[in-house]
Protein backbone atom coordinates (compact mmCIF):
# COMPACT_ATOMS: atom_id res chain seq x y z
CA UNK A 1 0.00 0.00 0.00
CA UNK A 2 2.80 2.06 1.14
CA UNK A 3 4.15 1.93 -2.71
CA UNK A 4 1.65 3.08 -4.22
CA UNK A 5 0.99 5.63 -1.89
CA UNK A 6 4.38 6.75 -2.44
CA UNK A 7 4.25 6.46 -6.16
CA UNK A 8 1.06 8.74 -6.97
CA UNK A 9 1.97 11.21 -4.75
CA UNK A 10 5.48 11.74 -6.44
CA UNK A 11 3.66 11.20 -9.90
CA UNK A 12 1.35 14.08 -8.78
CA UNK A 13 4.80 16.21 -8.52
CA UNK A 14 6.22 15.20 -11.48
CA UNK A 15 3.44 16.19 -13.45
CA UNK A 16 2.12 19.96 -13.79
CA UNK A 17 -0.99 18.83 -12.02
CA UNK A 18 0.16 19.60 -9.10
CA UNK A 19 1.37 22.82 -9.48
CA UNK A 20 -1.27 24.03 -11.85
CA UNK A 21 -3.73 22.94 -8.99
CA UNK A 22 -2.02 24.45 -5.85
CA UNK A 23 -1.48 27.67 -7.91
CA UNK A 24 -5.08 28.19 -8.45
CA UNK A 25 -6.44 27.00 -5.27
CA UNK A 26 -4.07 29.77 -3.52
CA UNK A 27 -4.91 32.13 -5.90
CA UNK A 28 -8.75 32.07 -5.67
CA UNK A 29 -8.16 31.77 -2.08
CA UNK A 30 -6.14 34.96 -1.58
CA UNK A 31 -9.11 36.92 -3.47
CA UNK A 32 -11.73 35.18 -1.38
CA UNK A 33 -9.55 36.56 1.54
CA UNK A 34 -9.58 39.90 0.54
CA UNK A 35 -13.25 40.12 -0.23
CA UNK A 36 -13.66 38.49 3.30
CA UNK A 37 -11.70 40.92 4.88
CA UNK A 38 -12.76 44.32 2.67
CA UNK A 39 -16.13 43.39 4.01
CA UNK A 40 -15.51 43.31 7.29
CA UNK A 41 -16.79 40.04 8.21
CA UNK A 42 -16.29 39.32 12.15
CA UNK A 43 -15.94 35.24 11.60
CA UNK A 44 -13.82 35.78 9.32
CA UNK A 45 -11.98 32.24 9.38
CA UNK A 46 -14.99 30.20 9.71
CA UNK A 47 -16.30 32.04 6.78
CA UNK A 48 -12.52 31.90 5.19
CA UNK A 49 -12.92 27.66 5.57
CA UNK A 50 -16.77 27.34 4.05
CA UNK A 51 -15.18 29.08 0.61
CA UNK A 52 -12.11 26.45 0.94
CA UNK A 53 -14.76 23.50 1.26
CA UNK A 54 -17.07 25.14 -1.71
CA UNK A 55 -13.93 25.30 -3.68
CA UNK A 56 -13.26 21.76 -3.39
CA UNK A 57 -16.04 21.08 -5.88
CA UNK A 58 -13.80 21.90 -8.83
CA UNK A 59 -10.39 21.12 -7.09
CA UNK A 60 -11.02 17.35 -6.13
CA UNK A 61 -12.80 16.13 -9.01
CA UNK A 62 -9.24 17.53 -11.23
CA UNK A 63 -7.32 15.74 -8.34
CA UNK A 64 -8.65 12.54 -8.46
CA UNK A 65 -9.12 12.00 -12.20
CA UNK A 66 -6.28 9.97 -13.11
CA UNK A 67 -5.98 7.89 -9.56
CA UNK A 68 -7.60 4.66 -11.11
CA UNK A 69 -8.34 5.65 -14.78
CA UNK A 70 -4.78 6.66 -16.01
CA UNK A 71 -3.60 3.03 -14.59
CA UNK A 72 -6.56 1.60 -16.83
CA UNK A 73 -5.51 3.75 -19.74
CA UNK A 74 -1.57 3.21 -19.53
CA UNK A 75 -2.11 -0.41 -18.89
CA UNK A 76 -0.26 -0.18 -15.69
CA UNK A 77 -3.67 -1.47 -13.72
CA UNK A 78 -2.27 -4.87 -14.93
CA UNK A 79 1.50 -4.42 -13.09
CA UNK A 80 -1.00 -4.13 -9.96
CA UNK A 81 -3.41 -6.27 -9.75
CA UNK A 82 -0.60 -9.33 -10.77
CA UNK A 83 1.58 -7.80 -8.14
CA UNK A 84 1.07 -9.71 -4.49
CA UNK A 85 -1.23 -7.22 -3.10
CA UNK A 86 -4.51 -7.16 -2.28
CA UNK A 87 -7.07 -5.11 -4.36
CA UNK A 88 -7.89 -3.01 -1.05
CA UNK A 89 -4.56 -2.17 -0.46
CA UNK A 90 -3.90 -0.66 -3.99
CA UNK A 91 -7.34 1.30 -3.90
CA UNK A 92 -5.87 2.86 -0.22
CA UNK A 93 -2.28 3.73 -1.93
CA UNK A 94 -4.26 5.80 -4.39
CA UNK A 95 -6.57 7.15 -2.45
CA UNK A 96 -3.91 8.49 0.14
CA UNK A 97 -1.74 9.61 -2.65
CA UNK A 98 -4.63 11.96 -2.77
CA UNK A 99 -5.58 12.42 -0.14
CA UNK A 100 -1.76 13.83 0.75
CA UNK A 101 -1.74 15.96 -2.16
CA UNK A 102 -5.04 17.25 -0.01
CA UNK A 103 -3.42 17.90 2.92
CA UNK A 104 -0.45 19.85 1.28
CA UNK A 105 -2.65 22.23 -0.36
CA UNK A 106 -4.33 22.56 2.85
CA UNK A 107 -1.11 23.10 4.88
CA UNK A 108 -0.46 25.98 2.12
CA UNK A 109 -3.93 27.52 2.89
CA UNK A 110 -3.11 28.03 6.51
CA UNK A 111 -0.91 31.12 5.88
CA UNK A 112 -4.23 33.09 5.76
CA UNK A 113 -5.59 32.10 9.07
CA UNK A 114 -1.62 33.15 10.21
CA UNK A 115 -2.17 36.23 9.05
CA UNK A 116 -5.12 36.67 11.21
CA UNK A 117 -3.60 35.55 14.20
CA UNK A 118 -0.84 37.96 13.62
CA UNK A 119 -3.29 40.81 13.24
CA UNK A 120 -6.04 39.94 15.19
CA UNK A 121 -7.57 37.92 17.95
CA UNK A 122 -9.74 35.02 16.80
CA UNK A 123 -11.00 32.08 18.17
CA UNK A 124 -8.01 29.30 17.95
CA UNK A 125 -10.59 26.94 18.90
CA UNK A 126 -12.98 27.69 15.99
CA UNK A 127 -10.45 27.17 13.52
CA UNK A 128 -9.00 24.35 14.08
CA UNK A 129 -12.88 22.86 14.00
CA UNK A 130 -12.94 24.40 10.73
CA UNK A 131 -10.47 22.99 9.66
CA UNK A 132 -11.09 19.89 10.78
CA UNK A 133 -14.40 19.83 9.67
CA UNK A 134 -12.98 20.51 6.12
CA UNK A 135 -10.36 18.40 5.95
CA UNK A 136 -13.11 15.34 6.82
CA UNK A 137 -15.09 16.26 3.81
CA UNK A 138 -12.19 17.02 1.41
CA UNK A 139 -11.68 12.93 2.60
CA UNK A 140 -15.02 12.11 1.82
CA UNK A 141 -14.94 14.29 -1.82
CA UNK A 142 -11.73 12.22 -2.62
CA UNK A 143 -13.60 9.36 -2.03
CA UNK A 144 -16.23 10.41 -4.22
CA UNK A 145 -13.08 11.60 -6.48
CA UNK A 146 -11.29 8.29 -7.14
CA UNK A 147 -14.71 5.63 -6.96
CA UNK A 148 -15.46 7.65 -10.37
CA UNK A 149 -12.07 7.38 -11.44
CA UNK A 150 -12.63 3.96 -10.96
CA UNK A 151 -15.52 3.91 -13.38
CA UNK A 152 -13.55 4.90 -16.39
CA UNK A 153 -10.31 5.12 -18.28
CA UNK A 154 -11.10 8.72 -19.56
CA UNK A 155 -10.05 11.32 -17.24
CA UNK A 156 -12.12 14.02 -17.96
CA UNK A 157 -15.20 11.48 -17.96
CA UNK A 158 -14.12 10.75 -14.50
CA UNK A 159 -13.46 14.38 -13.59
CA UNK A 160 -17.36 15.19 -14.53
CA UNK A 161 -19.10 12.12 -12.84
CA UNK A 162 -17.04 13.26 -9.55
CA UNK A 163 -17.95 16.77 -9.77
CA UNK A 164 -21.61 16.10 -10.70
CA UNK A 165 -21.53 13.23 -7.62
CA UNK A 166 -20.09 15.98 -5.41
CA UNK A 167 -22.49 18.84 -6.20
CA UNK A 168 -25.02 16.03 -5.67
CA UNK A 169 -24.06 14.57 -2.16
CA UNK A 170 -23.72 18.60 -1.26
CA UNK A 171 -27.13 19.57 -2.12
CA UNK A 172 -28.72 16.50 -0.68
CA UNK A 173 -29.82 18.34 2.61
CA UNK A 174 -31.60 20.81 -0.27
CA UNK A 175 -33.90 17.96 -1.52
CA UNK A 176 -34.49 17.03 1.72
CA UNK A 177 -36.77 19.95 1.67
CA UNK A 178 -38.83 18.52 -1.22
CA UNK A 179 -40.26 15.56 0.72
CA UNK A 180 -41.89 14.77 3.55
CA UNK A 181 -41.46 11.96 6.62
CA UNK A 182 -39.33 8.85 5.91
CA UNK A 183 -37.58 9.70 2.64
CA UNK A 184 -37.13 13.62 4.23
CA UNK A 185 -35.15 12.33 7.02
CA UNK A 186 -33.35 9.75 5.10
CA UNK A 187 -32.03 12.91 2.63
CA UNK A 188 -31.48 14.58 5.79
CA UNK A 189 -28.97 11.80 7.45
CA UNK A 190 -27.31 10.99 4.59
CA UNK A 191 -26.75 15.05 4.15
CA UNK A 192 -23.40 15.84 4.75
CA UNK A 193 -23.36 19.26 4.39
CA UNK A 194 -25.18 19.89 7.65
CA UNK A 195 -22.63 17.40 9.71
CA UNK A 196 -19.78 20.03 8.00
CA UNK A 197 -21.47 22.97 8.90
CA UNK A 198 -21.21 22.28 12.08
CA UNK A 199 -17.91 22.07 12.91
CA UNK A 200 -17.64 25.65 11.18
CA UNK A 201 -19.65 26.61 13.78
CA UNK A 202 -17.15 25.43 16.61
CA UNK A 203 -18.85 22.25 17.51
CA UNK A 204 -16.52 18.95 17.18
CA UNK A 205 -19.06 15.90 17.67
CA UNK A 206 -17.51 12.65 17.20
CA UNK A 207 -20.47 11.30 15.94
CA UNK A 208 -19.88 13.93 12.92
CA UNK A 209 -15.88 12.56 12.80
CA UNK A 210 -17.03 9.04 12.14
CA UNK A 211 -20.34 10.10 9.98
CA UNK A 212 -17.35 11.51 7.80
CA UNK A 213 -14.93 8.49 7.54
CA UNK A 214 -17.53 6.32 7.31
CA UNK A 215 -18.98 7.92 4.30
CA UNK A 216 -15.17 7.80 2.63
CA UNK A 217 -14.86 3.82 3.88
CA UNK A 218 -18.10 3.12 1.83
CA UNK A 219 -17.05 4.45 -1.54
CA UNK A 220 -13.18 3.15 -0.75
CA UNK A 221 -15.30 -0.31 -0.52
CA UNK A 222 -17.29 0.61 -3.30
CA UNK A 223 -13.93 1.08 -5.89
CA UNK A 224 -12.55 -2.40 -4.65
CA UNK A 225 -16.07 -3.67 -5.64
CA UNK A 226 -16.03 -1.88 -9.02
CA UNK A 227 -12.52 -3.25 -9.97
CA UNK A 228 -13.23 -6.68 -8.05
CA UNK A 229 -16.20 -6.94 -10.52
CA UNK A 230 -14.10 -6.30 -13.27
CA UNK A 231 -11.97 -8.75 -13.08
CA UNK A 232 -14.90 -12.01 -12.83
CA UNK A 233 -16.94 -9.87 -15.67
CA UNK A 234 -18.44 -12.12 -18.52
CA UNK A 235 -18.76 -9.56 -21.08
CA UNK B 1 2.24 -37.38 -30.89
CA UNK B 2 -0.42 -34.74 -31.30
CA UNK B 3 -2.87 -34.73 -28.75
CA UNK B 4 -5.89 -32.94 -29.39
CA UNK B 5 -6.90 -32.87 -25.93
CA UNK B 6 -10.67 -31.05 -25.96
CA UNK B 7 -11.88 -33.87 -28.77
CA UNK B 8 -9.86 -36.90 -27.21
CA UNK B 9 -9.86 -37.55 -23.49
CA UNK B 10 -8.20 -40.62 -23.53
CA UNK B 11 -4.58 -38.95 -25.36
CA UNK B 12 -5.18 -36.44 -23.28
CA UNK B 13 -4.85 -38.95 -20.02
CA UNK B 14 -1.58 -40.87 -22.05
CA UNK B 15 0.07 -37.75 -21.99
CA UNK B 16 -0.27 -36.75 -18.44
CA UNK B 17 1.02 -40.07 -17.44
CA UNK B 18 4.27 -39.64 -19.10
CA UNK B 19 4.99 -36.55 -16.72
CA UNK B 20 3.02 -38.37 -13.92
CA UNK B 21 5.19 -38.72 -11.05
CA UNK B 22 7.10 -35.45 -11.46
CA UNK B 23 6.09 -32.11 -9.62
CA UNK B 24 4.62 -29.40 -11.59
CA UNK B 25 5.11 -25.96 -11.70
CA UNK B 26 1.96 -25.22 -13.26
CA UNK B 27 -1.04 -27.16 -13.54
CA UNK B 28 -4.37 -25.94 -15.60
CA UNK B 29 -7.40 -28.12 -15.73
CA UNK B 30 -10.57 -27.72 -17.46
CA UNK B 31 -10.16 -24.48 -17.88
CA UNK B 32 -12.70 -22.14 -20.00
CA UNK B 33 -13.62 -18.25 -19.60
CA UNK B 34 -16.47 -17.52 -21.56
CA UNK B 35 -17.62 -13.73 -22.56
CA UNK B 36 -21.05 -14.11 -22.76
CA UNK B 37 -21.85 -16.39 -25.62
CA UNK B 38 -18.41 -16.34 -26.59
CA UNK B 39 -15.84 -19.18 -25.42
CA UNK B 40 -12.20 -16.76 -25.30
CA UNK B 41 -10.56 -19.87 -23.55
CA UNK B 42 -12.38 -23.54 -23.87
CA UNK B 43 -11.61 -26.33 -21.25
CA UNK B 44 -7.72 -26.19 -21.63
CA UNK B 45 -5.72 -28.66 -19.98
CA UNK B 46 -1.72 -28.85 -19.74
CA UNK B 47 1.12 -28.84 -17.32
CA UNK B 48 4.08 -27.35 -17.17
CA UNK B 49 7.43 -28.90 -15.78
CA UNK B 50 9.66 -27.02 -13.62
CA UNK B 51 12.82 -25.41 -15.99
CA UNK B 52 10.61 -25.73 -19.09
CA UNK B 53 10.30 -23.51 -21.56
CA UNK B 54 6.61 -24.03 -22.93
CA UNK B 55 5.42 -21.71 -26.38
CA UNK B 56 1.92 -20.53 -26.70
CA UNK B 57 0.78 -20.72 -30.35
CA UNK B 58 -2.04 -19.34 -31.72
CA UNK B 59 -2.95 -16.65 -34.58
CA UNK B 60 -4.73 -13.39 -32.74
CA UNK B 61 -7.60 -13.97 -30.90
CA UNK B 62 -6.95 -17.72 -30.10
CA UNK B 63 -7.07 -17.32 -26.62
CA UNK B 64 -3.29 -16.82 -25.72
CA UNK B 65 -3.42 -13.37 -23.76
CA UNK B 66 -6.85 -14.44 -21.64
CA UNK B 67 -5.36 -17.48 -20.88
CA UNK B 68 -2.10 -16.09 -19.17
CA UNK B 69 -4.27 -13.11 -17.93
CA UNK B 70 -6.33 -15.84 -16.16
CA UNK B 71 -2.97 -17.42 -15.10
CA UNK B 72 -1.40 -14.49 -13.65
CA UNK B 73 -4.84 -13.73 -11.74
CA UNK B 74 -5.43 -10.48 -13.82
CA UNK B 75 -8.61 -11.81 -14.52
CA UNK B 76 -10.83 -14.88 -13.27
CA UNK B 77 -11.49 -18.14 -15.11
CA UNK B 78 -15.29 -19.21 -15.43
CA UNK B 79 -14.36 -21.83 -14.35
CA UNK B 80 -11.66 -24.55 -13.94
CA UNK B 81 -8.48 -25.30 -11.97
CA UNK B 82 -5.44 -22.88 -11.77
CA UNK B 83 -2.60 -24.21 -10.02
CA UNK B 84 1.04 -22.43 -9.76
CA UNK B 85 3.79 -24.11 -7.63
CA UNK B 86 1.01 -26.25 -6.31
CA UNK B 87 -1.32 -23.65 -4.83
CA UNK B 88 -4.65 -22.76 -6.16
CA UNK B 89 -4.61 -19.29 -7.93
CA UNK B 90 -8.55 -18.50 -6.38
CA UNK B 91 -7.72 -19.55 -3.03
CA UNK B 92 -4.80 -18.25 -2.32
CA UNK B 93 -3.98 -15.30 -4.63
CA UNK B 94 -1.41 -13.18 -3.08
CA UNK B 95 0.35 -16.34 -1.95
CA UNK B 96 0.77 -17.45 -5.84
CA UNK B 97 1.20 -14.01 -7.38
CA UNK B 98 4.70 -14.12 -5.48
CA UNK B 99 6.01 -16.79 -7.97
CA UNK B 100 4.77 -14.98 -10.84
CA UNK B 101 6.54 -12.66 -13.16
CA UNK B 102 4.33 -11.46 -15.64
CA UNK B 103 5.46 -9.13 -19.35
CA UNK B 104 1.60 -8.97 -20.72
CA UNK B 105 1.55 -7.88 -24.22
CA UNK B 106 1.77 -4.12 -23.54
CA UNK B 107 4.71 -3.85 -20.96
CA UNK B 108 3.41 -2.08 -17.91
CA UNK B 109 5.27 1.11 -17.70
CA UNK B 110 4.62 4.27 -15.90
CA UNK B 111 6.10 7.05 -18.30
CA UNK B 112 6.50 9.55 -16.17
CA UNK B 113 9.37 7.62 -14.52
CA UNK B 114 12.87 6.77 -14.67
CA UNK B 115 13.94 3.14 -14.93
CA UNK B 116 15.35 3.37 -11.66
CA UNK B 117 12.21 4.35 -9.89
CA UNK B 118 10.12 2.21 -11.82
CA UNK B 119 12.01 -1.14 -11.01
CA UNK B 120 12.45 0.26 -7.11
CA UNK B 121 8.85 0.59 -7.05
CA UNK B 122 8.26 -2.94 -8.68
CA UNK B 123 10.25 -4.12 -6.04
CA UNK B 124 8.48 -2.46 -3.27
CA UNK B 125 5.30 -3.58 -4.66
CA UNK B 126 6.89 -7.02 -4.19
CA UNK B 127 7.88 -6.51 -0.93
CA UNK B 128 11.48 -7.36 -1.53
CA UNK B 129 14.03 -6.79 1.41
CA UNK B 130 15.83 -3.39 0.37
CA UNK B 131 19.18 -5.86 0.33
CA UNK B 132 18.00 -8.28 -1.28
CA UNK B 133 16.57 -5.83 -3.79
CA UNK B 134 19.71 -3.77 -4.02
CA UNK B 135 22.06 -6.41 -5.08
CA UNK B 136 19.49 -7.85 -7.29
CA UNK B 137 18.83 -4.85 -9.03
CA UNK B 138 21.91 -4.51 -10.37
CA UNK B 139 22.01 -8.31 -12.01
CA UNK B 140 18.82 -7.75 -13.52
CA UNK B 141 19.44 -4.31 -15.26
CA UNK B 142 22.69 -5.98 -16.76
CA UNK B 143 21.09 -9.43 -18.17
CA UNK B 144 18.37 -7.21 -19.89
CA UNK B 145 21.22 -4.48 -20.30
CA UNK B 146 19.74 -1.31 -19.29
CA UNK B 147 21.92 -0.74 -17.39
CA UNK B 148 23.45 2.56 -19.57
CA UNK B 149 19.84 4.04 -19.39
CA UNK B 150 18.57 3.38 -16.30
CA UNK B 151 18.58 7.53 -15.12
CA UNK B 152 16.07 8.35 -18.15
CA UNK B 153 12.37 8.86 -17.81
CA UNK B 154 10.72 5.66 -19.50
CA UNK B 155 8.35 7.63 -21.92
CA UNK B 156 11.97 8.65 -23.97
CA UNK B 157 13.09 5.43 -24.17
CA UNK B 158 12.78 3.35 -27.50
CA UNK B 159 10.20 0.38 -27.99
CA UNK B 160 12.68 -2.12 -27.68
CA UNK B 161 14.18 -0.43 -24.40
CA UNK B 162 10.79 -0.39 -23.03
CA UNK B 163 9.99 -3.69 -23.68
CA UNK B 164 13.11 -4.93 -21.94
CA UNK B 165 12.57 -2.61 -19.37
CA UNK B 166 8.77 -4.62 -19.32
CA UNK B 167 10.74 -7.75 -19.14
CA UNK B 168 13.42 -6.59 -16.02
CA UNK B 169 9.72 -6.03 -14.36
CA UNK B 170 8.95 -9.54 -14.90
CA UNK B 171 12.41 -10.61 -13.35
CA UNK B 172 12.09 -8.41 -10.48
CA UNK B 173 12.32 -10.93 -7.49
CA UNK B 174 13.40 -13.57 -9.32
CA UNK B 175 9.51 -15.57 -9.22
CA UNK B 176 9.97 -19.26 -10.48
CA UNK B 177 7.78 -18.75 -12.82
CA UNK B 178 7.74 -16.36 -16.31
CA UNK B 179 4.97 -15.64 -18.45
CA UNK B 180 6.08 -13.57 -21.08
CA UNK B 181 3.26 -12.51 -23.54
CA UNK B 182 4.55 -11.96 -27.06
CA UNK B 183 7.92 -11.18 -25.96
CA UNK B 184 9.62 -9.67 -28.84
CA UNK B 185 6.76 -7.68 -30.69
CA UNK B 186 8.23 -4.88 -31.87
CA UNK B 187 11.83 -5.37 -31.51
CA UNK B 188 14.25 -5.35 -34.80
CA UNK B 189 15.75 -8.53 -35.58
CA UNK B 190 18.99 -8.12 -33.74
CA UNK B 191 17.01 -7.23 -30.31
CA UNK B 192 14.65 -10.30 -30.98
CA UNK B 193 17.67 -12.83 -31.54
CA UNK B 194 19.22 -10.96 -28.20
CA UNK B 195 15.70 -11.72 -26.31
CA UNK B 196 15.80 -15.20 -27.15
CA UNK B 197 18.91 -15.94 -26.46
CA UNK B 198 18.10 -14.39 -23.01
CA UNK B 199 14.84 -16.15 -22.73
CA UNK B 200 16.98 -19.42 -23.56
CA UNK B 201 19.21 -18.57 -20.14
CA UNK B 202 16.46 -17.65 -18.37
CA UNK B 203 14.75 -21.16 -19.22
CA UNK B 204 17.63 -22.59 -16.58
CA UNK B 205 16.22 -21.13 -13.49
CA UNK B 206 13.08 -20.50 -14.36
CA UNK B 207 9.65 -21.80 -15.36
CA UNK B 208 8.59 -20.25 -18.60
CA UNK B 209 5.29 -19.91 -20.52
CA UNK B 210 5.61 -17.70 -23.77
CA UNK B 211 3.65 -16.53 -25.97
CA UNK B 212 3.94 -15.69 -29.55
CA UNK B 213 2.09 -16.07 -33.08
CA UNK B 214 5.94 -15.96 -35.23
CA UNK B 215 6.76 -19.77 -35.67
CA UNK B 216 10.46 -19.95 -36.06
CA UNK B 217 10.66 -18.11 -32.65
CA UNK B 218 8.76 -20.64 -30.71
CA UNK B 219 10.72 -23.60 -32.18
CA UNK B 220 13.85 -22.05 -31.36
CA UNK B 221 13.42 -21.20 -27.91
CA UNK B 222 10.92 -23.63 -26.34
CA UNK B 223 11.38 -27.21 -25.17
CA UNK B 224 7.28 -28.14 -25.96
CA UNK B 225 4.53 -26.29 -28.14
CA UNK B 226 0.74 -25.56 -27.45
CA UNK B 227 -1.15 -24.49 -30.52
CA UNK B 228 -3.92 -23.19 -29.57
CA UNK B 229 -6.82 -21.94 -31.46
CA UNK B 230 -10.16 -20.63 -31.24
CA UNK B 231 -10.01 -21.59 -27.58
CA UNK B 232 -8.93 -24.59 -27.39
CA UNK B 233 -5.71 -26.66 -27.61
CA UNK B 234 -4.87 -27.73 -31.41
CA UNK B 235 -1.76 -29.80 -30.29
CA UNK B 236 0.70 -30.13 -27.73
CA UNK B 237 4.54 -31.28 -28.13
CA UNK B 238 7.97 -30.59 -28.52
CA UNK B 239 8.64 -28.76 -31.70
CA UNK B 240 11.04 -31.35 -33.18
CA UNK B 241 7.95 -33.84 -32.96
CA UNK B 242 5.50 -32.06 -34.24
CA UNK B 243 7.37 -31.83 -37.40
CA UNK B 244 7.85 -35.30 -37.76
CA UNK B 245 4.27 -36.56 -36.77
CA UNK B 246 2.57 -34.55 -39.48
CA UNK B 247 5.17 -35.41 -42.13
CA UNK B 248 4.10 -38.32 -43.17
CA UNK B 249 5.19 -38.17 -46.65
CA UNK B 250 8.46 -36.99 -47.46
CA UNK B 251 8.45 -34.12 -50.08
CA UNK B 252 11.77 -32.29 -52.04
CA UNK B 253 11.88 -30.20 -54.84
CA UNK B 254 14.24 -31.67 -57.63
CA UNK B 255 15.76 -29.57 -60.74
CA UNK B 256 16.70 -31.94 -63.28
CA UNK B 257 17.83 -31.21 -67.30
CA UNK B 258 15.85 -32.52 -69.63
CA UNK B 259 12.53 -32.36 -71.44
CA UNK B 260 9.71 -31.96 -69.36
CA UNK B 261 7.40 -34.41 -70.18
CA UNK B 262 10.14 -37.45 -70.70
CA UNK B 263 11.56 -36.86 -67.02
CA UNK B 264 7.98 -36.45 -65.57
CA UNK B 265 7.22 -40.08 -66.94
CA UNK B 266 10.67 -41.05 -65.39
CA UNK B 267 9.79 -39.75 -62.28
CA UNK B 268 6.25 -40.99 -61.94
CA UNK B 269 6.88 -44.82 -62.94
CA UNK B 270 9.68 -44.89 -59.80
CA UNK B 271 8.20 -46.79 -57.35
CA UNK B 272 7.15 -45.28 -53.91
CA UNK B 273 6.18 -41.99 -55.77
CA UNK B 274 2.82 -40.47 -54.70
CA UNK B 275 2.54 -37.02 -55.98
CA UNK B 276 4.21 -35.11 -59.03
CA UNK B 277 3.83 -31.29 -59.66
CA UNK B 278 5.98 -29.25 -62.07
CA UNK B 279 7.33 -26.68 -61.05
CA UNK B 280 8.98 -23.26 -62.36
CA UNK B 281 10.92 -23.53 -65.65
CA UNK B 282 13.86 -22.52 -64.93
CA UNK B 283 15.68 -22.63 -68.29
CA UNK B 284 14.87 -23.77 -71.65
CA UNK B 285 15.08 -27.69 -70.81
CA UNK B 286 15.06 -27.14 -67.25
CA UNK B 287 12.26 -27.08 -64.91
CA UNK B 288 12.16 -28.13 -61.26
CA UNK B 289 9.83 -30.62 -59.74
CA UNK B 290 7.85 -31.36 -56.44
CA UNK B 291 8.19 -34.96 -55.71
CA UNK B 292 6.14 -36.55 -52.55
CA UNK B 293 6.58 -39.79 -51.88
CA UNK B 294 5.82 -42.28 -49.18
CA UNK B 295 7.54 -41.98 -45.83
CA UNK B 296 8.63 -44.95 -45.19
CA UNK B 297 10.69 -45.34 -48.88
CA UNK B 298 13.74 -43.30 -50.26
CA UNK B 299 12.69 -42.14 -53.92
CA UNK B 300 16.42 -40.80 -54.11
CA UNK B 301 17.99 -43.15 -55.31
CA UNK B 302 16.01 -44.86 -57.64
CA UNK B 303 15.51 -41.16 -59.23
CA UNK B 304 19.35 -40.59 -59.64
CA UNK B 305 20.04 -44.14 -60.90
CA UNK B 306 16.90 -44.21 -63.82
CA UNK B 307 17.76 -39.79 -64.58
CA UNK B 308 21.29 -40.86 -64.87
CA UNK B 309 20.54 -43.67 -67.28
CA UNK B 310 18.45 -41.68 -69.78
CA UNK B 311 21.04 -39.07 -69.30
CA UNK B 312 18.99 -36.06 -67.45
CA UNK B 313 21.37 -34.81 -64.68
CA UNK B 314 20.38 -33.53 -61.53
CA UNK B 315 20.99 -30.18 -60.82
CA UNK B 316 19.59 -29.30 -57.41
CA UNK B 317 17.35 -31.32 -54.72
CA UNK B 318 15.98 -29.89 -51.68
CA UNK B 319 14.11 -31.39 -48.96
CA UNK B 320 10.90 -30.13 -48.42
CA UNK B 321 10.09 -30.69 -44.72
CA UNK B 322 6.60 -29.43 -43.26
CA UNK B 323 8.28 -26.32 -41.23
CA UNK B 324 6.38 -25.53 -37.54
CA UNK B 325 4.36 -22.59 -39.86
CA UNK B 326 3.08 -25.71 -42.22
CA UNK B 327 1.89 -27.01 -39.24
CA UNK B 328 0.42 -24.16 -37.92
CA UNK B 329 -1.69 -23.68 -40.65
CA UNK B 330 -2.52 -27.38 -40.84
CA UNK B 331 -4.08 -27.45 -37.96
CA UNK B 332 -5.96 -24.29 -37.72
CA UNK B 333 -7.61 -24.27 -40.96
CA UNK B 334 -8.43 -27.76 -40.48
CA UNK B 335 -10.21 -26.79 -37.13
CA UNK B 336 -11.73 -23.89 -39.40
CA UNK B 337 -13.07 -26.69 -42.12
CA UNK B 338 -14.92 -29.24 -39.30
CA UNK B 339 -16.55 -25.82 -37.80
CA UNK B 340 -17.94 -25.46 -41.53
Amino acid sequence: MLAIMKRDFRSYFNSPIAYVLIGLYMLLLGLFFNSLISYGISDIISEFVANMSGLLLLIIPILTMRSMAEDKKNGTEVLLLTSPVRVTEIVLGKYFASFCVFLVMTAASLIFPLIVIIAGKPDIMLIISSYLGYILIGAVYISLGVFASSLTENQIIAAIISLVSIFLIQNIGYLASFFSGFLSKAFLWISILDRYLDFNKGIIDLTSIVFMISYAAVFVFLTVRVIERKRWSQG
Amino acid sequence: MISTYSHNPLIFLSDCTTYAGRDYMIEIQNLTKEYGRIKAVDNISFNVNKGEILGFLGPNGAGKSTTMNILTGFISSTSGVVKIAGMDILENPVEVKKHIGYLPEHPPLYLDMTVNEYLDFCANLKALPLKKWKSQKKDIMELVKITHVSHRLIKNLSKGYKQRVGLAQALVGSPEVLILDEPTVGLDPKQIIEIRNLIKALGKKHTIILSSHILPEVSAVCDRVIIINKGKIAAIDTPDNLSKTLTDFSRFTVTIEGPENKVRNIISNIHGVKYLETGNKIRDNEYSYIVEADKDKDVRKPLFNQLAQQGFPILELKSLNLSLEDIFLQLTTNEEKEAI
